[in-house]
């Protein structure tokens, strides 16, 4: 997993609340066997007409949203389903953010297992953040985990709370398993202890 | 200090298993048995691929193809679809560039992942076992902690062979005294899920105890902890006993010889402490229990095969009402009616519910000597290559072949609709699978859960009938 410490880029606007994960990715696309490759699909009924073409009025199929890592949206975001192909379809168009008022629980944690950091904000902070997301290329915005600050394009620092572990984990990117592979002397143990009293357990 | 405090099956079995405990009370368990199946997996071997991780215990996992393959006579020839045909050729790349022990569909041990894991002796008492399905419940018949996991979960134990986890919560089911003739272990899951709902057993894990589940095979056991994920359980099992030990005997991959007189030891120490405490109690009389059908489209939503279809206007509420009204128009259903006098389209016996060498027994000896209703296709798919030898060897195959059934190859078939074995729309079907949801044996189709027996019945009347009026042979 590709650690998390600062990231400045554009923010994508999505006044939307409830966005579920069937609009962040439809059934449709889930027969894949691969998590990459998803990120043409993120979206897709908001993004693509029903002859497969772009909707110009979609944020981003607009520039400079095409190259968003940032996505600002309103209150549940990621709610519906516990499908993991929807973290995998942000990251996979390069979203390694989102800021909302509030998280739907399974999305929250599945985004942090595939490293994309999701910020809780007050309604009325992300209603500024959205403002200043329309102002497109101009103005990036910084999510600096290591200081918990989303700093504004006009230098306004506002500060955010993240679970402790989680933290830990994006700073120095590992994954669950590279967590749990910290662990591999306890279970190097367990395994010789197994090993002896179940023998039959090791064929 | 665990020794002082009376506990469960379940907690037995987890603290056997516990690596550490982590700061936030999180537990890193140790999982004894991974199986593998195509459609769960291809992610999992992804993210190892990228990361640059081999499979920890590639000897504690065993992946087999089941859910995409046809179960008949094409299914050598290659799968049609392209979707399920990749799925396919992944899971075979990638056992081996991983080195997981695999056994392919011309092999005769082939078959439905929670029919092979029992069947094989890689399920046996006292393991955690997982696999990115959620009937993985099925395995804890045997005693042992069984339960789905997802993808990144499916990674996490091919990486590691652990799993982060919290523990559940303690549940038992006790169905005391003696089960009536023509009814079956089916008809105990579905009244238990009738009774307690599918949010019943939510957050617990299920220990199904009583006098009436003692005198359960190992197969009916099976179909019993199979569906307790129906009931919303993160698992189900049943205490290890004589039975229990009697079946791993003789399995290729259970232990032998004073290895297995070892392994017995340990098993026996495992039924629950008397005086331990469960977090909730369900009891049931067996004496009670009747061939069961579900009528609309959830699994709670059964009835004795003696009702009528319940009238929506009746409900106590207007979101029941609404509910039940949905279902009763989906399933093409009239209140009042009774559930004998519906007709099918389609018997299907198989899937990881009721596919093992038992349930085919109790199908033939109701299909003997008789013939399917003119109209209906009746369908018999054995959960594994070993299951159809073992039939055909006892003759069931042409039993089955007289009476105008179709004897198949094994998979998970018509239990869901992702291989050619499908329901049309409109379609009703008396079904020996789990799920009964909207569209799950093909769009638009009407599925109703029953016991092989009865669905067997059904194929040959026309119409759902009462099993216990027919004489087995
Ligand atoms: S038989 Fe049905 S429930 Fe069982 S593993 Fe196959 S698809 Fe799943």
């Amino acid at each position: 997993m590709t650690p998390f410490t600062t990231l400045t880029g554009i923010a994508a606007p999505l006044p939307k609340a409830n966005v579920d994960t069937d609009q962040i990715i439809p059934a449709r696309f889930l027969k894949t066997i691969r998590r990459t490759g998803l990120g043409k699909s993120l979206f897709a009924n908001f993004r693509y007409d029903e002859a497969g073409a772009e909707k110009p009025d979609f944020v981003l199929n607009q520039e400079p949203y095409r190259k968003a890592e940032i996505l600002i949206a309103f209150e549940n975001f990621g709610c519906g389903s516990s499908r993991e192909h929807a973290p995998w379809a942000l990251l996979d168009f390069g979203i390694r953010c989102v800021i909302a008022p509030d998280f739907a629980d399974i999305f929250h944690n599945n985004s942090f297992k595939n490293g994309i950091l999701p910020v809780k904000l007050p309604r009325e902070v992300c209603e500024r953040l959205m403002e200043d997301a329309r102002m497109g290329g101009n103005a990036r915005i910084t999510v600096d985990l290591e200081r918990q600050v989303v700093v504004r394009p006009n230098g306004e620092e506002i500060p955010f709370e993240v679970d402790a572990f989680r933290r830990h984990c994006l700073l120095n990117g590992l994954d669950d398993i590279g967590q749990t592979l910290q662990h591999a002397p306890a279970i190097d143990t367990h395994e010789a202890k197994l090993r002896a009293s179940q023998p039959w357990l090791f064929a | 200090m665990a020794e002082t405090r009376p506990r469960t099956l379940f907690d037995k079995i987890w603290d056997h298993h516990v690596v550490e405990t982590l700061p936030d009370g999180t537990t890193l368990l140790y999982i004894d048995r991974h199986l593998v199946h195509e459609v769960t997996s291809p992610q999992a071997f992804e993210g190892l691929r990228a990361a640059g991780r081999p499979v920890r215990r590639p000897d504690a996992t065993i992946a087999v193809v089941d859910h995409n393959i046809a179960t008949d006579s094409t299914r050598l020839s290659g799968i049609t679809d392209p979707e399920s045909r990749v799925q396919v050729e992944t899971l075979e790349q990638n056992v081996e560039a991983f080195g997981v022990p695999y056994i392919p569909l011309h092999d005769a041990r082939q078959g439905i992942v929670h029919v092979i894991g029992p069947e094989q002796g890689l399920s046996l008492p006292g393991m955690t076992i997982v696999c990115g399905d959620s009937h993985t419940s099925t395995h804890g018949a045997l005693g042992a902690l069984a339960f789905g996991i997802g993808t990144s979960e499916v990674e996490h134990v091919l990486a590691t062979q652990t799993l982060l986890q919290k523990p559940a919560r303690n549940m038992r089911v006790t169905v005391d005294g003696v089960l009536p003739p023509g009814c079956t272990a089916k008809d105990i899951v579905l009244a238990i899920i009738g009774h307690i709902g599918t949010a019943g057993g939510t957050g617990h894990v299920i220990e199904f105890a009583g006098e009436a589940i003692r005198a359960l095979d190992m197969a009916g056991r099976m179909t019993v902890c199979n569906m307790s994920i129906e009931a919303g359980a993160r698992a189900g099992m049943v205490a290890p006993d004589e039975t229990t030990f009697a079946y791993v005997r003789g399995k290729p991959h259970a232990p032998k010889g004073e290895a297995l007189e070892r392994a017995i030891a340990w098993w026996r120490t495992l039924p629950s402490d008397a005086g331990a405490t469960f977090d909730k109690e369900v009891v049931l009389r067996a004496e009670e229990i009747v061939p069961m059908v579900s009528w609309g489209t959830s699994p709670e939503d059964v009835l004795p095969v003696t009702a009528t279809v319940p009238d929506p206007a009746a409900a106590a509420d207007e979101t029941r009402r609404a509910q039940l009204q949905r279902m009763v128009d989906y399933m093409g259903l009239v209140p009042g009616q009774k559930i004998t006098d519906l007709r099918i389209d389609v018997a299907f016996i198989g899937s990881c519910t009721n596919s093992r060498i038992e349930d085919m027994r109790a199908a033939a000896a109701i299909a003997k000597g008789r013939k399917v209703a003119e109209g209906v296709r009746a369908m018999v798919v054995p959960g594994s290559g070993l299951v159809k030898l073992q039939a055909e060897a006892e003759g069931l195959d042409a039993v089955f072949r007289e009476a105008g059934f179709e004897w198949r190859e094994a998979g998970c078939s018509m239990c869901l609709g992702m291989n050619p074995d499908k329901l049309t729309p409109g379609q009703r079907c008396a079904s020996t699978s789990n799920r009964n949801f909207e569209g799950r044996q093909g769009p638009g189709g009407r599925t109703h859960l029953v016991s092989p027996a009865m669905a067997a019945a059904a194929a040959i009347a026309g119409h759902f009938v009462d099993v216990r009026e027919w004489s087995a042979q």
